[in-house]
């Protein structure tokens, strides 16, 4: 198998802790992981991404090439539409519906939804909401990451097991969080 | 034992495995995560590892080549421009040699994600005839770690291994050792006079240094790290340093048609470099960083060879490299994704909300309203955000710590100015023109001498207060 997952973010929305699950689950599946970041000048607010590359065979490149992203997995709907060169014809966008409006210019909101409807392959939840309505206020990331369990090729058992030794020495009850998470967004991507 | 690890933590962890005894650093990025993994590490806590950052990369320099002197192991770390900063100490340690194994790491930033430049350390390398290294993997760099400090010690140099920031800040997963090598005892190298770079000394040295060159390319012809792939077509080889190997193999899953020359390790391999000009008909040159190697292939002398590169405009002239431009520079097919969607926004990146340095580019934009030609200068950190809007609020950001030099300068340049006309008499003499020149803060002295408060007459006319009042009394019901 070979994923190339592009995670994108607003600086602060914890995209890398999507990226430390599946990079736990993969790692455990003997799996080949390549993961360029974004470090470096504060880049809180300002838009971030991480390239993320999982495959069963060696990974040369630390960059994805255009045109070749399976998934494109967003914490903001305007953020993932500025990969979509990167996504492949037949690729999937996993996205948060709200907007993170700290620019003057932030397009319309109905525009970038029309703007993700003309892609082929797109799952848009309101994970905050959802996250707030099952009081699980901190795993939204979590939720988005379930729904595009099927995108990345990963077995959903997995994952959990990834969450469970993730999150493992920080509590019960966060990992429970983020188990319930994982399964609200696997629930969404039907 | 596998562990996923950022390049940055693989070097670190490789020369904690290599015996390791002491890293000095600066930080900065790409680089900074080596000294944090060094400092938060177990092993280096057991063994009392010395881990400090240095008041700057000269200081940082100086120390790890002084715990060499003694023997040890020693790392110092930085980014490009730090090196900048060392190259005294950096290019006399070339002169002076090693006593301890002792590298020097340098993580450059093409496309300058957070510098001021992209210059290429391997120039540095060169000229102070120290030997280098350029890792292509994770693995690599932590392999490579452990090598750096045997060739240090044996060809008693300092060795540059020099990374790129998609090796300092990408995961991947990397085999590492299960136990780590012993540090070195203390070895005082007494009767080493090259330690004392007197004329007389430092000219027995320089020789000896430089007939060590040819050893030292002999070494880079040998190396496990460059490798001469050949190729069923020979209409071109393939030189591809660093990561720009990774790019190279990307483009070609079943194997490169070409012969590929992989260069990891300098002074460059002259006589691999030759085999490949001889054998194919171009030659195309793919480096992360400045055309380091294609200008020496280049040369001013006219020959066969057809040399193609950044400098022909087969790759681009500037920036990092990445799997589609290799893909142009090969003719292959990019492949085709989305277009890109032209109602997205930029969304720069901004000071954190209560940030501090909020406050005072503020305040200071406020002080600064009645005077239309003050010129602010700035420095490196995330404060240089304060020229964005809505502060913009500096006029400069050149390298660590010139705000107040070019302050001074610049100061001095309207005491100049000053002298100028009261010598021509051109103007009446000012109370304004008054100040001492030397520095911002003594015009703004001398200018609240003279003038009101900026905030006097406009904002408070029933009797005037200071801003920080005004913002008092402003602010008062916000609480």
């Amino acid at each position: 198998m070979k994923t190339d997952i592009i995670l994108c973010g607003v600086g602060g929305q914890g995209i890398l802790s999507i990226a430390t699950v599946i990079g736990e689950a993969a790692m455990h599946e003997n799996l080949y992981i390549k993961q360029a970041e974004v470090h470096g000048m504060s880049q809180r607010g300002g838009d971030v991404q991480s390239n993320l590359r999982i495959s069963s065979n060696p990974i040369h490149s630390d960059l994805i090439a255009k045109g070749s992203a399976d998934v494109i997995i967003s914490m903001e709907p305007m953020e993932a539409l500025r990969y979509l060169p990167f996504l492949s014809k037949e690729g999937w966008i996993i996205t948060s519906s709200k907007p993170f409006v700290n620019i003057p210019n932030y397009p319309e909101v109905d525009t970038v939804m029309a703007d993700l409807a003309k892609v082929k392959n797109v799952i848009t939840l309101d994970i905050e909401q959802l996250a707030k309505d099952n009081e699980i206020p901190r795993s939204a990331n979590v939720i988005l990451l379930g729904a595009a369990q099927k995108a990345l090729g990963i077995e959903y058992e997995k994952l959990e097991n990834a969450i469970r030794r993730v999150f493992g020495r920080k509590g019960d009850a966060v990992v429970d969080a983020n188990l319930k998470a994982l399964a609200i967004g696997k629930e969404a991507q039907r | 034992m596998r562990k996923l690890l950022l390049g940055d933590e693989a070097i670190a962890q490789g020369a904690l495995d290599a015996g390791l005894s002491g890293v000095y650093a600066y930080p900065g990025t790409p680089s900074t995560e080596i000294t944090e993994y060094i400092q938060n590490s177990k092993l280096a806590v057991e063994r009392n590892v010395h881990r400090r950052w240095c008041t700057n990369e000269k200081t940082a320099m100086e120390a790890a080549l002084g715990m060499s002197f003694m023997g040890k192991r020693a790392l110092v770390c930085m980014k490009h421009v730090g090196l900048n900063v060392c190259a005294d100490p950096f290019v006399n340690s070339g002169m002076t040699g090693v006593n301890g194994g002792l590298v020097v790491l340098v993580a450059d930033d093409p496309s300058m994600h957070s510098s001021q430049d992209e210059q290429d350390s391997r120039f540095y390398g060169k000229f102070a005839m120290i030997p280098t290294l350029e890792p292509s993997t994770q693995q690599e760099a932590y392999d490579m770690m452990e090598k750096a400090y045997e060739l240090s010690e044996e060809v008693c140099l300092p060795v540059l291994m020099r990374v790129t920031t998609r090796m300092a800040h990408s995961r991947a997963v990397v085999e590492v050792k299960e136990t780590p090598r012993a540090e070195n005892e203390l070895n005082y190298d007494a009767k080493a006079s090259h330690w004392v770079l007197l004329p007389g000394n430092a000219i027995k040295r320089n020789i000896t240094v430089t007939g060590q060159q040819a050893e030292l390319e002999q070494r880079a012809v040998n190396s496990e790290y460059n490798k001469y792939i050949d190729g069923a077509d020979h209409s071109m080889g393939v030189i591809a340093t660093g990561i720009a190997y990774n790019y190279l193999m990307e483009c070609y899953p079943d194997g490169c048609p070409y012969p590929v020359l992989k260069i990891s390790q300098y002074p460059m391999p002259k006589e691999l470099i030759r085999r490949m000009t001889a054998e194919c008909y171009a030659v195309l040159i793919a480096e992360e960083g400045q055309p380091f190697v294609e200008d020496l292939v280049r040369g001013v002398m006219p020959g066969n060879a057809v040399i193609k590169g950044r400098l022909t405009g087969e790759l681009p002239r500037t920036g990092e490299l990445n799997p589609d431009a290799l893909k142009k520079a090969l003719g292959l097919p990019v492949s085709e994704g989305y277009a890109s969607c032209e109602d997205v926004a930029p969304r720069p990146p901004a000071l954190c909300q209560g940030c501090g340095h909020r406050d005072v580019y503020t305040a200071l934009n406020e002080v600064l309203k009645d005077y239309p030609n003050a010129r602010v200068f700035g420095d490196i950190g995330c404060y240089t955000l304060g020229f964005m809007p809505p502060f913009k609020a500096i006029h400069s950001c050149v390298d660590m710590g010139a705000s107040i030099t070019m302050a001074k300068g610049a100061a001095g340049s309207a005491r100049c100015h000053q002298r100028e006309c009261q010598h021509h008499r051109h103007h009446q003499r000012q109370p304004h023109h008054r100040y001492d020149g030397w520095s911002g803060l003594g015009r703004y002295r001398q200018v609240r001498r003279h003038l009101p408060w900026p905030g006097y007459d406009r904002r408070a006319p029933q009797g005037g207060c200071s801003p920080a009042q005004e913002h008092a009394r402003d602010h008062a019901s916000d609480a």
